[in-house]
């Protein structure tokens, strides 16, 4: 098949289970009382991205039926615990986890959920998007770069990296 | 003339003589088309003789002008029906039309009659054509040899598999009959739009199927093809190629499959294991599933060897590994394929389960982590349900049994393991071995039992005892001894023991827990036996205490009783037990709380609150609407006469303080009256042939309770009683005179006084219970309500009581207790009432507007989605008139109705997308959260508007939608994120 030549980055990857929708609470449908922003909200937001460029098994999968790649929270690049929210003082820190410490799509996927948080987020927050420490070889490189505003603001002018980066945004793929 | 007789057909040759002879072939042409539409209209007439000459006529022609030969062949065709046909003719027609025709450069027209020529002749003259041996085959195979036309195709499909089903020769031309078929494999057809032959590309796909599955001769061919169009990168070309060799393997033997088999395997493995379509995977394991079946039924001689069990080896082989690491991505697939080729035959599954079971056994007890082991325990569970597939199996040949204390073990363990997920797989797999006849033994059987109470009382994790109780009661009707030896007396014990150390808020959970395992375990008519009168028993207990709880209790323990209810409904023995056990019971304890009302008042008895009466009625509705008609009548005659001349000898206990007689007058009788939610509950659910003792007597009372009692609840319950009894009356003067005499009560009740509110409340349900069964006076009634909207006192209760009429009713009036329902009473109603809502709407004053605006947006919310769409249009303007209503009510409906339509009319609301977007936006800030959260979804709705339209409002509506991604309610803000989401991505690249 198409792209059968090159060599796998992964084709048996470690798969994890989907915690499921997260359940609404009774409280949470009382008009009256307010519900702080936790981790798991900032988890929900992050771990809807789904790409076949950020699967690493797409060079078999991607081809044949893009619709229905894996999520970060299945491949495990995203998990609750490595979200850390802060509401009253207004921070978010997500800890994300390349797939493999060699993994290309690294800076992607950190821009992707960057990206996501922004657009979610209200304005107040303060993001800090990075890679969980000791798993990529270029670790350091690829959070400066999702550290630096300018450079994320600028790979967003870039259309091509911005239509990769929508592709996995978009709820309806 | 010809039909008649009046006319020899030779005649009328003889006659076109002239037209038939000319020269000019376009003259012979019309006149052989005169001749060939004459014989299509009376073949059926003709003598031998004729049809002998007229025969040798045509096939005479056949060498004539091209232009002719379309009406020669309608002439053949019409020979080719008559039944006197000589023998003999056949086969000198088709021989001279494959000899002198070149069928493919004809028009389509014709060469689908010649098509219908050799079916006809296939129909009526199987044993002469096939005298011509091989001839005939070849023939054919050169008639259809390049047709085009998918039309044509559909016949000539069918003449083929006529040919291999009716064992036509084919001799030396099995490769071409292929050729000229497997070459349109695998279809590839589009119908043009508009296409008035509708036919499908699954016809053809179907069609050809047919051909190409339907003898093993064409095997060697077959496969190999088969094989190279799995690996297509068509998606549908790979489908159709398994779905194909599925078919195949049904006729297929061993013989046929053999020199294939290493490939096929190759093949599927690589579809299963690489592919991300769950499409193609199910197909791959299906065609795996087949050829494995095929494998184990093949008839074999003596002296060749069995391939089932090579190739179930090198399944095994290339699978069996991937099961020992359960964290990796081909367990799953791995899985799968066994389990497919297992399912296939008993031998099938004999040879996998013995190497696969000890294996995932063994790494069950390999893997310590909780994820791992309940991935290999799915698995486990997986074979062991292929197990219950064949059902009871002779001992010596089962390994299960062999295996049956580890197996046993290893579930056990998982269902004490902290992890829920492995409890929960270890609750099914419990469910599994218990239907596995003759596994369990007597004592791990009890273990089970004593596991499932444990999980289903004490487990923290409502999912596991939720798990635990459906799995109490599947097994239950498999050992119903066992469950109620030992189930049922365990949970009488917890619900009546009163220690007092544990914290009540435990105790509480710990009684409903029971009482829920009660019911679970209630799915067999022994157990019925059992467990309803504990139930009974622990209700009279709670509704003697006197703590705030024992409403609650009561609530609880009615929740319990329905559920036995409603698994009683359709075993007619139990169903009447039910019946005969709890309703005199619950009927007792309410008048008897209620006398006691009536002399101590006030005891403000738990069992007399509202809710708890509500929760009494759908007990005895359940247990009232599946009784046969005599058994109903029996009952009827009880509880009537209770009602209407305190009638209570019928009752279980009969040490009453004084009489029943709740449509007395009297302040002090204000408690028994409640009671006729009771009398609605039974006598509302009756089957409708079952006749009422007394019924205008009591559709008096009830209409006259209705109208003047002061307590709200009494006052509609009556309403719904009397209108659940209307609904079923038949038609005829009774019932006439009764609405008239309802009709005399709600006109002047409504007109002034202190019962105004009860007026509208029985106008409400009197209308709802005709409009249900399309009653002439439905329309009078609903125009006094329309009337209603705009009076400045009963306005606003009007409008809500539209929601009334058009909702599904819980405890009256619907099919489920036998109410006239017909079935498009909503869109006709939604026909005669939306445009007098909207004319009464224009002329309102702005004090009641939005009470037309409330009423409307109630009957279109209960309109199903694609009438909605198609009649919205024309109230567009309304609707968007209602978006600026205060009325929250009417916000939320309004929005509901235009959120589907945003999905569905895109092209229509583009023309007010300016409004559309400025009320959403508004609205997002809606003290509401309700409001709030529909809005954004209409603004995400929105995005579905052509994206042109949208670009204009992008930059301040994702600047408007900042503003709920910090609202306070998180419901809210998740719907922020979804349509700022959507916002962003319009007209930006990679949407």
């Amino acid at each position: 098949g198409p792209g059968g030549g090159a060599a796998l980055e992964n084709a048996n990857p470690l798969i994890y289970r989907r915690s499921g929708e997260r359940p609404v609470t009774a409280r949470e449908e009382d008009d009256e009382l307010p519900d702080i922003i936790d981790d798991r909200e900032i988890f929900d937001m992050s771990v809807q991205l789904r790409s076949a460029f950020l699967n690493p098994t797409h060079l078999i999968r991607s081809i044949n039926d893009p619709e229905h790649p894996l999520t970060l929270e299945e491949l495990n690049v995203v998990e609750q615990v490595r979200v850390k929210v802060n509401d009253a003082e207004s921070t978010v820190t997500v800890e994300f986890t390349p797939t493999i410490p060699h993994c290309s799509m690294a800076t992607l996927i950190g821009l992707s959920i960057k990206v996501k948080l922004i657009r979610s987020l209200p304005e107040r927050f303060k993001l800090d998007v990075h890679i969980t420490p000791g798993t990529h070889v270029s670790e350091h490189a690829v959070n400066k770069q999702l550290a630096d505003k300018e450079r994320v603001a600028a790979a967003l002018e870039n259309s091509h990296l911005l239509e990769v980066v929508n592709q996995c945004l978009s709820a309806r793929s | 003339g010809l039909k008649d007789g009046s006319w020899a057909v030779l005649q009328l040759v003889e006659a076109l003589g002239f037209c038939l002879e000319n020269t000019d072939p376009r003259v012979r042409g019309r006149g052989m088309q005169l001749l060939s539409q004459v014989l299509l209209e009376c073949y059926s007439v003709l003598q031998e003789k004729e049809v002998l000459h007229l025969v040798l006529f045509y096939e005479n022609r056949l060498q004539d002008h091209h232009l002719v030969i379309p009406s020669v062949l309608q002439g053949l065709r019409a020979l080719s029906m008559c039944e006197v046909l000589s023998p003999g003719l056949a086969v000198s027609v088709l021989k001279a039309i494959f000899q002198e025709v070149h069928v493919q450069s004809l028009l389509q027209l014709d060469r689908h009659t010649v098509y219908s020529i050799i079916t006809n002749f296939m129909g009526t003259r199987e044993e002469e054509l096939k005298g011509l041996g091989a001839d005939f085959t070849f023939g054919f195979i050169q008639v259809m040899d390049g047709e085009k036309d998918p039309r044509n195709l559909l016949v000539a499909f069918q003449i083929v598999r006529d040919l291999i089903a009716k064992n036509y020769a084919l001799g030396p031309f099995v490769e071409e009959l292929f050729e000229v078929t497997s070459c349109y494999f695998p279809i590839d057809f589009t119908p043009p739009p508009n296409d008035p032959h509708g036919i499908q590309r699954e016809d053809l796909i179907l069609s050809l199927r047919a051909v190409l599955a339907s003898t093993p001769q064409f095997a060697e061919f077959l496969l190999p093809l088969l094989i190279e169009k799995m690996d297509s990168d068509l998606q549908s070309a790979k489908l159709d190629a398994l779905q194909t060799l599925t078919a195949c393997c049904a006729i297929y033997g061993q013989k046929e499959l053999q020199e294939f088999l290493p490939s096929l395997w190759s093949s599927l493995r690589r579809e299963v294991f690489q592919t991300a379509s769950e499409k193609v995977e199910a197909e791959s394991l299906a065609a795996l599933h087949a050829l494995s079946a095929c494998l184990s039924c093949s008839v074999l001689s003596s002296d060749t060897e069995d391939l089932l069990d090579s190739f179930l080896s090198s399944i095994l082989q290339d699978c069996r590994h991937h099961l020992c690491e359960p964290d990796m991505k081909l367990v799953w697939p791995s899985a799968k394929i066994l389990q497919a080729a297992a399912g296939a035959s008993l031998r099938a599954c004999h040879h996998i389960t013995c190497s696969v079971l000890p294996l995932l056994l063994e790494q069950y007890t390999k893997h310590p982590q909780s994820s791992q082991r309940r991935t290999i325990l799915e698995m486990l569970l997986g074979f062991l349900e292929l197990q219950q597939k064949w059902g009871h199996v002779e001992e010596e040949e089962s390994t299960l049994l062999s295996l049956q204390a580890p197996v046993c073990s290893v579930v056990f363990s998982a269902l004490t393991d902290p992890s829920v997920q492995l409890q929960l797989v270890g609750i099914r797999a419990l469910t599994v071995l218990g239907s596995l006849r003759g596994f369990l033994s007597p004592s791990d059987l009890e273990l089970v039992v004593d596991h499932l109470i444990r999980l289903a009382l004490c487990e923290e994790d409502s999912q596991s005892s939720e798990a635990a109780m459906e799995a109490a009661g599947s097994l239950a009707p498999i050992y119903p001894k066992v469950f109620s030896g030992r189930m049922v007396p365990r949970l009488e014990e917890e619900l009546q023991s009163e220690q007092e150390e544990e914290s009540s808020r435990d105790r509480c959970s710990l009684r409903q827990r029971c009482l829920q395992a009660l019911a679970a375990v209630s799915t067999h008519t022994s157990i019925v036996r059992e467990t309803v009168p504990v139930l009974l028993q622990h209700l009279r207990k709670v509704q003697k205490g006197s703590e705030a709880g024992s409403a609650q209790d009561i609530i609880s323990v009615c929740q319990s009783l329905h559920r036995v209810a409603l698994r009683c409904q359709q075993d007619a023995e139990s169903c009447w037990y039910y019946h005969q056990a709890v309703v005199p019971c619950l009927l007792a304890m309410a008048v008897q709380a209620a006398m006691q009302e009536s002399t101590h008042p006030p005891l403000r008895k738990a069992l007399l609150q509202e809710e708890v009466l509500a929760a009494m009625v759908p007990v005895i509705s359940a247990a009232t609407t599946h009784l046969s008609p005599e058994l109903a009548a029996q009952s009827v005659s009880h509880v009537v006469p209770l009602f209407l001349n305190g009638e209570v000898s019928f009752l279980p206990q009969n040490s009453f303080p004084c009489s029943f007689q709740p449509f007395q007058d009297g302040e002090c009788l204000e408690a028994q009256r409640r009671l006729v939610a009771l009398l609605m509950a039974f006598v509302c659910s009756l089957p409708r042939n079952v006749a009422i003792p007394q019924q205008e007597w009591l559709l008096r009372e009830l209409l006259a309770l209705s109208c003047s009692c002061n307590c709200p609840f009494t006052a509609t319950t009556a309403a719904k009683c009397f209108a659940g009894l209307v609904n079923k009356h038949p038609a005829g003067q009774q019932l006439d005179e009764i609405l008239q005499l309802a009709v005399n009560r709600i006109e002047p009740g409504l007109a002034e006084g202190p019962h105004r509110t009860q007026a509208l409340t029985l106008l409400l349900w009197v209308t709802k219970a005709l409009v249900l069964r399309y009653h002439p006076l439905s329309s009078h009634l609903t125009d006094k309500l329309l009337g209603l909207l705009s009076d400045t006192e009963l306005g606003a209760a009007a409008a809500d009581g539209f929601s009334l009429l058009m909702a599904e009713s819980p405890d009256v009036l619907h099919k489920g207790c036998h109410a006239d329902v017909r079935i498009m009473f909503r869109q006709r109603f939604f026909t005669d009432n939306v445009p007098k809502l909207v004319q009464g709407f224009h002329g309102a004053g702005p004090d009641v507007k939005a009470n037309y605006l409330k009423g409307l947006s109630h009957v279109l919310n209960h309109l199903p989605n694609p009438v909605l769409v198609t009649e919205l249009p024309t109230l567009l303007s309304l609707l968007l008139e209602a978006l600026s209503c205060s009325d929250r009510v009417v916000q939320l409906s309004t929005l509901s109705c235009l959120q589907p339509l945003l999905l569905e009319a895109p092209q229509i609301m583009s023309l007010h997308v300016d409004t559309l977007v400025t009320k959403f936006l508004s609205l997002a800030s809606s003290p509401t959260m309700a409001v709030r959260i529909a809005a954004l979804r209409c603004a995400n709705a929105l995005t579905s508007l052509p994206t042109i339209v949208l670009l204009p409002y992008k930059a301040r509506v994702i600047r408007a939608l900042a503003k709920p991604l910090d609202d306070k309610k998180r419901l809210v803000r998740k719907e922020a994120v979804a349509a700022r989401g959507e916002w962003f991505l319009l007209g930006s690249p990679g949407r």
